[in-house]
C-alpha cells in the first residue's frame, strides 16, 4: 500500500499537522489471528470500521473505496454525484455512469489526450455557485479496461493489478502532474455525457433534452435527496448551463475524436 | 478526569472556539462525529452566530451536517405518514417516542437531531394487531434466529426491530418504557392516558413533556449503551429548559417521577446534567435527596457515568473509560433482568458473536 500512495500520489503535498483535515482513515491488518492466517487489511474511519475486512493484499483498494465513502457519506455541501469528470481550457466535461459502463476507462484515456483528471469517481458540486471541486485521485480500473488502458495510453503509469476484489481485478492509473498540482482549481460545468461502451459499436453523440438529462443525473447522485431543495435548484441550474449528450463506442479513439471536436468548437 | 472535552466546551461555551486553531478544530470536528453531535455543534454555533468565524473547512463540515439533519428531519416525517397508515389499519393510535417524537412535535433537541430509527409505544393488547399491519404495509422482522426471536418476546419491552422491505427505515414498536423482566416497572397504561396530539398532525401522538423526559432520562441511565449518551444528555437539557421552567414545574416533575416509579433515573439526569454539562439545576437535586443512591455508590456510579457521558472518541478517553463504559454495559444488563436470566443471555451472546466473527471473517477474506 505504501508503494501504491508514494507512487500513485506522489505530486500531492504532505501537509503540516496545523493544514485541517477532514477525516482521519488507516488501512491496517486487524488485531489478533488474522495478522498473520490469510491476512487481511480493515479499513478504520477514526476508530470505526465501517465495512468489512478485505485480503490483506487488497490494502490500496480498500484505501481508495474508504476515501471515497467517506467522501459520499459526509460531503453534503456538495452535490455528489456518480461519474467522471475532466477539464480543457475551463471548461469541465461530466461523464455521469454507474459502475461497468466503461466511464473510468474513457476518463483515463481522456487524460492521456491532455484532458485534466478532476476526479474519476466523484463529480463534487457546489451548490453556490455550480463550480467542480477536483479531487486529482487515481483513476481506478477494472477487468479489461486495465489492459485496454495499458496499450492506449502506454506512457501513463497504471499500478499492478489486485486480483479477486469484489470488483474483480483492479488497478490505478496515476493521475497526470497537471491534474496533481492543480487540484485546487475548480470549474464550471460545460458539458454532460453519459458514455455507454458498447463492442464494435460506431461512436455517435446523440444530443440529449435537459428533462432527460435531469432525470439522468438524479438517477447517477449519491445525495440528490439529501440536499432537498438545494439539489433540485442546482442540478436545475447546472442543466441549464450545460449541453448534454448520449455517447455509444466501441472505440476509445473514435470517441475522443468526437468530444476532443466538441471541445474545440466551443471556441476552446 | 475527561471532562475537558474540545467538544463539550465548544457546546457549553461556544464563544471559547473563535480562539480554536486549526487542530483543536479538527479535534472538535471529530468528536462531534462521532458522538452523532455534529449537527448540534452546527445549530449551537449559528444560535450565537459564530459560524462564520470558523476556518472555511470547519464551515463546510458543520453545513454537511446540517444538510444531512435537515434531511433526515424531512424523511422521519414521510415515514411517519407511513406508520401511521399503517397503525389506523390496526385500530390502534401512533404514540411517538425519543427522538421521531422530538420531530413532530416540534421540540428544541429535533434542530439538532440525528436518527437512526423510530421508536413507538402501543398498548400491549394492541400489540398483534399492529405488528400484522405493519407487516401488511412493508415491514418485516430482522431478528435472526429463534432465540433472538424469544429473548425479546419473552423478556423486552419492545418486538425485534422491524425493517421496511423498500425504503429500509427501521421501527422499534415498544409495549413499555423498560423490560418486563427490569427491576424498575413502570404502567405504560399511565403513560398512554397522558398523551398529546402533535401540532398539525393530531393523528400523531407524543408521550406528555414529563413523560418524555422521564423515559428520556431511564433510557438513558437504565441502558447498557452508552455510545450516545452524551448526545442523549444534551437532548434531556433541551427538554428541561423547554417544558420545566418555574419551581411548579419542578415539582410536578417530580411527583410523575414518583407516580410512574421513576424517580431515580430522574436523579440522575439533575444530578449528570448539573456535573457534565453545568446546568443550574443543582437546587432540584435536594428535592430529590431522598431518592440518590449511598454515597459509597455515587461515588461510583459518578467515575462511571461522567466517563460515559464523554464524546465516544478515542481522544476524551482515559486509562479508566473502558471499564467504565464495560461496567456501564453489564449494569444496563442487570438492571434488564435479574441474574439468572443474565449470565446465560451474556453467555450465549457471546458465544453468537464469536462464531459469527470466525465465520464472518472467512466469508470476506
Amino acid at each position: 500500500m505504501t508503494e501504491g500512495l508514494l507512487t500513485l500520489y506522489n505530486q500531492f503535498p504532505v501537509e503540516p499537522p496545523t493544514t485541517f483535515s477532514d477525516f482521519h482513515i488507516e488501512v491496517t491488518p486487524p488485531k489478533g489471528l488474522r495478522r498473520w492466517i490469510r491476512p487481511q487489511s480493515i479499513f478504520v474511519f477514526d476508530g470505526e470500521i465501517p465495512f468489512k475486512p478485505l485480503a490483506a493484499n487488497q490494502a490500496f483498494a480498500l484505501l481508495e473505496w474508504g476515501m471515497n465513502w467517506c467522501i459520499y457519506n459526509h460531503a453534503h455541501h456538495f452535490l455528489i454525484i456518480h461519474g467522471a469528470v475532466l477539464e480543457r481550457n475551463g471548461k469541465a466535461i461530466l461523464l455521469p455512469a454507474p459502475s461497468g459502463s466503461g466511464k473510468s476507462t474513457l476518463c483515463g484515456a481522456l487524460m492521456s489526450r491532455d484532458w485534466r483528471l478532476l476526479s474519476d469517481e466523484l463529480i463534487l458540486i457546489d451548490p453556490d455557485d455550480g463550480k467542480i471541486t477536483p479531487l486529482g485521485r487515481p483513476v481506478s480500473l477494472k477487468n479489461r479496461s486495465i489492459d485496454v488502458l495499458r496499450t492506449f495510453a502506454p506512457g501513463h503509469y497504471i499500478s499492478a493489478p489486485i486480483h479477486d476484489t469484489a470488483k474483480g481485478s483492479v488497478a490505478h492509473m496515476k493521475s497526470t502532474s497537471d491534474s496533481m498540482l492543480r487540484v485546487d482549481e475548480r470549474v464550471a460545468p460545460h458539458w454532460v455525457i453519459f458514455p455507454q461502451y458498447m463492442e464494435n459499436q460506431e461512436a455517435t453523440l446523440t444530443p440529449l433534452g435537459k428533462t432527460d438529462v435531469f432525470m439522468a443525473l438524479v438517477e447517477n447522485a449519491f445525495n440528490y435527496n439529501i440536499l432537498l431543495e438545494k439539489g433540485f435548484v442546482s442540478l436545475a441550474r447546472l442543466v441549464d448551463s450545460i449541453t448534454g449528450f448520449k455517447a455509444t463506442y466501441g472505440s476509445l479513439d473514435q470517441v475522443i475524436t468526437h468530444i476532443d471536436q466538441l471541445a474545440d468548437e466551443s471556441g476552446g | 478526569m475527561t471532562s475537558s472535552c474540545t467538544l463539550v466546551e465548544a457546546l457549553l461555551q461556544p464563544l471559547k472556539t473563535t480562539r480554536y486553531s486549526i487542530p483543536e478544530w479538527e479535534l472538535c470536528i471529530r468528536q462531534a462525529r462521532a458522538s452523532q453531535l455534529l449537527a448540534r455543534l452546527a445549530t449551537t454555533l449559528e444560535d450565537e452566530q459564530l459560524s462564520q468565524h470558523a476556518p472555511p473547512p470547519v464551515q463546510a463540515h458543520l453545513l454537511a451536517a446540517r444538510q444531512h439533519q435537515a434531511h433526515l428531519s424531512t424523511a422521519i416525517r414521510n415515514e411517519v405518514t407511513y406508520i401511521e397508515t399503517a397503525i389506523r389499519a390496526a385500530g390502534a393510535q401512533v404514540v411517538l417516542l425519543k427522538g421521531a417524537a422530538y420531530e413532530l412535535a416540534g421540540l428544541s433537541p429535533s434542530r439538532s437531531r440525528i436518527y437512526n430509527d423510530i421508536d413507538l409505544l402501543v398498548a400491549k393488547d394492541k400489540l398483534e394487531d399492529i405488528e400484522i399491519n405493519l407487516m401488511l404495509h412493508g415491514w418485516s422482522s430482522t431478528s435472526q434466529d429463534a432465540y433472538d426471536e424469544r429473548y425479546y418476546r419473552q423478556w423486552m419491552h419492545e418486538i425485534p426491530p422491524m425493517r421496511h422491505i423498500e425504503r429500509h427505515s427501521l421501527i422499534d414498536v415498544h409495549h413499555n418504557l423498560v423490560p418486563e423482566t427490569s427491576a424498575i416497572r413502570v404502567d405504560p397504561a399511565k403513560l398512554l392516558k397522558e398523551t398529546r396530539s402533535c401540532p398539525n398532525n393530531p393523528e400523531i401522538h407524543v408521550l406528555a413533556p414529563n413523560d418524555m423526559i422521564l423515559h428520556s432520562a431511564v433510557h438513558l441511565f437504565n441502558d447498557g449503551e452508552f455510545d450516545h449518551a452524551l448526545r442523549d444528555l444534551f437532548d434531556i437539557r433541551d427538554l428541561v429548559r423547554e417544558t420545566v421552567r418555574s419551581s411548579d414545574d419542578w415539582k410536578r416533575l417530580i411527583t410523575r417521577a414518583e407516580e410512574l416509579g421513576l424517580q431515580r433515573p430522574l436523579y440522575y439526569a439533575v444530578r449528570y446534567l448539573n456535573l457534565v454539562l453545568h446546568e443550574e439545576v443543582a437546587e432540584h437535586l435536594d428535592s430529590l435527596r431522598t431518592h440518590a443512591p449511598s454515597a459509597t455508590k455515587l461515588a461510583l456510579l459518578d467515575r462511571m457515568f461522567i466517563r460515559g457521558l464523554q464524546p465516544q472518541h478515542a481522544t476524551c478517553d482515559d486509562f479508566a473509560t473502558g471499564i467504565a463504559r464495560f461496567s456501564l454495559y453489564i449494569r444496563g444488563h442487570a438492571l434488564r433482568m435479574p441474574l439468572r436470566l443474565l449470565l446465560p443471555h451474556l453467555a450465549k451472546k457471546s458465544r453468537k458473536r464469536l462464531l459469527n466473527n470466525l465465520i464472518g471473517t472467512r466469508d470476506a477474506g
